[in-house]
């Protein structure tokens, strides 16, 4: 299991990403789309955690790349900005996607990956 | 506290130039000052000028009223005189001396004349060229009298005729004489003369009608009366007016009595006569009726300027009243833009607040987790439960902020009209999150009862969660610390919910109930309310399709019942 972080505050996404590893799971970060873009290049990954509001490419768009490249990532968003209702309706667009609000509660993030995992396997 | 509670008053938001009123009382003064002005200055200027025109006209009227009469009644007496003057004439020429110095014949005619020409002739005499009276016929015995030297036979012989004025002569009794002088053709004369009583002409003047307390009378040219008069005394008694001046006409002129009071007086004198004519009568009691059209009109003036400001006082406060309403309106929406605007201002920067917040709390919030993680997973301090406690002091804290940045973008999320589903029990929940702290510090309690039958709406958040807020914030300002907030929300019918919003505060007075939802209404106007809180809160149920009621009782509390449909049109 792999997952990608992304999100364009650094010192938050690298913390994240150390978190995660604690919990025996094997994460990479970037801190802008165009990383992002370059890491799945060499890797690949079961998820991506990918914050909505970046700058250049969104985590919406960013979404519709990494797919075209690998259509069985699944993805969790977050953002600090919205609340859970904007996003839903932004969900009803886009499909059932994970969301989650910032600041992220770990356990929450983990549980989210577990099932979008489990979902995959399940496909 | 009272700060807090006008913090709380949604009503103190609004600027105080805001509140700036038009004083229409003023305006109302004006309008009507000028309207009554304009329309009563004319309509008392034409009174004015047709009262004095009218006035004039009557008086006219009276004067030459008065001078006709003087007129015709000139006429009957030179008439009377000149008659009797010919007829005398007459027998002189008719008789020669001799036979008219006989006693028969001269009783003859005096009977004749008696029977012919009415009363008036007393008696007859001859007087010869020596002024003795030589012949007499007559009730006095004066035959033989002398008469040389009296005027009447002086004027008499100079003039060949001749009228007298009243006198009382030898015989004591007022009677004037008409004298006529024959000369012979020897160069000798003599006189026929004709003692006639005043009482024809009294009872000629006493049969004038001639109204106003009127008088008609006759003076000779020095003023002494010749017949009796109403006003002015007996015969030969002096007039205590002027004698007018002399004239060929009829004249008529305005004079005043000893008493003061005005007459009209008209006079005319009597041609070969010592006799003035003369008519007065009381101004006053001419005018009488002048009086009464003056009443008429002065009736007229004040019933048109009572009816003109009647009009004008009620078409202009009807207008003013018309004007305050609508500009009461344009104000109401001015203020509901303004506090739409203000309402949207303060979303946008607590929303940018918010976010700009959340980002380092979320770095917080991860560098915490992972001291502790490293706490945990690497044993290091994991023992050390202070400093484990310190961590979850953080992250706890951490959690506390984002609940809150979290609520204020839950709030502030939408201005615009629109619709969605709406569980109104969570909304009012989250309405009342932001209560919770003031609810603490003054130990108000909450409780929000949400029946389970209670059905989710369609419905317009911003406008659902602004009208809370005002409904809850009135509440806060009505209750005192201690106090409580009962809300209830339930299924009213298939159509729609209820919910109530019950406060143990100090109610509102009846004679105010009805008034509460109107603009500018309001009781807390000194401590900074502009009235418009409930009229905000009114016109936004109306705009959702929904109802708004009222219960409340002075100390005891307030209810207020909102009603809304599950989908608003």
């Amino acid at each position: 299991m792999r997952v990608l972080l992304v999100d364009d505050e650094i010192e938050l996404v690298s913390t994240l990403a150390e978190r995660l590893s604690f919990r025996g799971i094997d994460v990479q970060w970037a801190s802008t789309s165009a990383e992002a873009l370059a890491k799945v290049e060499n890797q690949c990954f079961d998820v991506a955690v990918l914050d909505l509001r970046m700058p250049k490419i969104g985590g919406l768009a960013l979404k519709d790349k990494l797919i075209k490249k690998y259509p069985e990532m699944k993805f969790i968003f977050c953002t600090g900005y919205g609340s859970e209702e904007d996003f839903k309706a932004i969900a009803r667009q886009v499909g059932e996607e994970y969301y989650l609000v910032k600041p992220l509660d770990i356990e929450t993030l983990v549980e989210k990956i577990n099932t979008v995992l489990e979902q995959n396997l399940k496909e | 506290m009272n700060q807090n509670r006008q913090a709380l008053n949604e009503k103190s938001a609004f600027p105080t130039s805001q509140k700036q009123r038009v004083n229409y009382r003023r305006i109302w003064k004006l309008v009507v000052f000028l309207t009554a002005g304009v329309s009563l200055l004319p309509l008392i200027f034409i009174t004015v000028i047709d009262y004095q025109v009218t006035q004039h006209a009557i008086e006219s009227e009276f004067l030459s009223r008065t001078t006709r009469t003087v007129s015709n009644t000139r006429r009957v007496i030179s008439f009377f005189l000149e008659e009797r003057k010919s007829a005398l004439n007459f027998i002189v020429h008719d008789n020669d001396l001799k036979t008219l110095e006989t006693p028969m014949r001269l009783a003859n005619i005096l009977e004749n004349l008696q029977n012919s020409f009415g009363g008036g002739f007393t008696d007859l005499g001859i007087v010869d060229s020596s002024g003795y009276q030589t012949n007499y016929v007559g009730p006095y015995p004066l035959k033989g009298k002398k008469y040389s030297n009296q005027d009447w036979y002086k004027h008499v012989v100079k003039q060949g005729t001749y009228i007298s004025d009243v006198f009382l002569g030898y015989r004591r009794a007022p009677h004037f004489v008409i004298a006529v002088k024959k000369t012979m053709q020897d160069g000798s004369f003599f006189i026929l003369r004709a003692a006639i009583s005043i009482t024809p002409f009294e009872a000629l003047l006493s049969n004038l009608e001639l109204g106003g307390l009127g008088d008609a009378f006759m003076i000779n040219h020095e003023g002494t009366l010749q017949t009796i008069s109403r006003n002015y005394g007996n015969v030969l008694g002096t007039l205590p007016l002027s004698v007018p001046k002399l004239s060929d006409t009829s004249q008529v002129y305005e004079g005043e009595n000893i008493m003061g009071h005005k007459l009209v007086i008209g006079y005319r004198f009597i041609d070969n006569s010592p006799f003035i004519l003369m008519i007065v009568k009381n101004k006053t009691e001419l005018m009488k009726s002048w009086f009464q059209t003056r009443l008429k009109l002065i009736a007229f003036l004040i019933g048109s300027i009572t009816v003109i400001l009647t009009v004008i006082l009620w078409t202009s406060g009807y207008m003013m009243k018309k004007i305050k309403i609508a500009d009461e309106r344009r104000l109401m929406t001015l203020h509901q833009i303004e506090y739409s605007n203000k309402m949207a201002s303060i979303g946008r920067l607590a929303s940018n607040v918010a976010h700009e917040i959340n980002n380092p709390l979320a770095i917080i919030n991860e560098k915490a987790g992972l001291i502790k993680d490293l706490f945990v997973f690497k044993g290091e301090y994991a023992k050390d439960e202070k400093l484990m406690g310190l961590v979850d002091s953080i992250l706890s804290s951490v959690k506390r902020a984002g609940t809150i940045t979290k609520r204020l973008l839950t709030f502030t999320r939408k201005f615009e009209s629109s619709l969605e589903k709406i569980n109104p029990g969570k909304l009012l929940d989250e309405v009342l999150g932001f209560f919770q702290r003031e609810a603490e510090y003054r130990d108000i309690s909450l409780n929000l009862n949400v029946s389970e039958n209670t059905p989710e709406i369609e419905s317009d958040r911003g406008r659902l969660q602004q009208l809370f807020v005002n409904i809850i914030n009135n509440a806060f300002a009505a209750i005192d610390d201690g106090g409580r907030i009962d809300i209830s929300v339930g299924l009213k019918n298939k159509h729609q919910i209820f919910i109530l919003f019950a406060d143990d505060g100090c109610g509102i007075e009846k004679k105010n109930l009805h008034r509460i939802f109107e603009p500018f209404f309001s009781t807390k106007t000194g401590s900074g309310g502009t009235g418009l809180g409930l009229s905000i809160t009114y016109n936004l149920i109306q705009e959702i399709g929904g109802e708004i009621g009222v219960d409340s009782e002075l100390g005891k509390g307030t209810t207020f019942k909102v009603t809304l449909p599950l989908k608003m049109k």
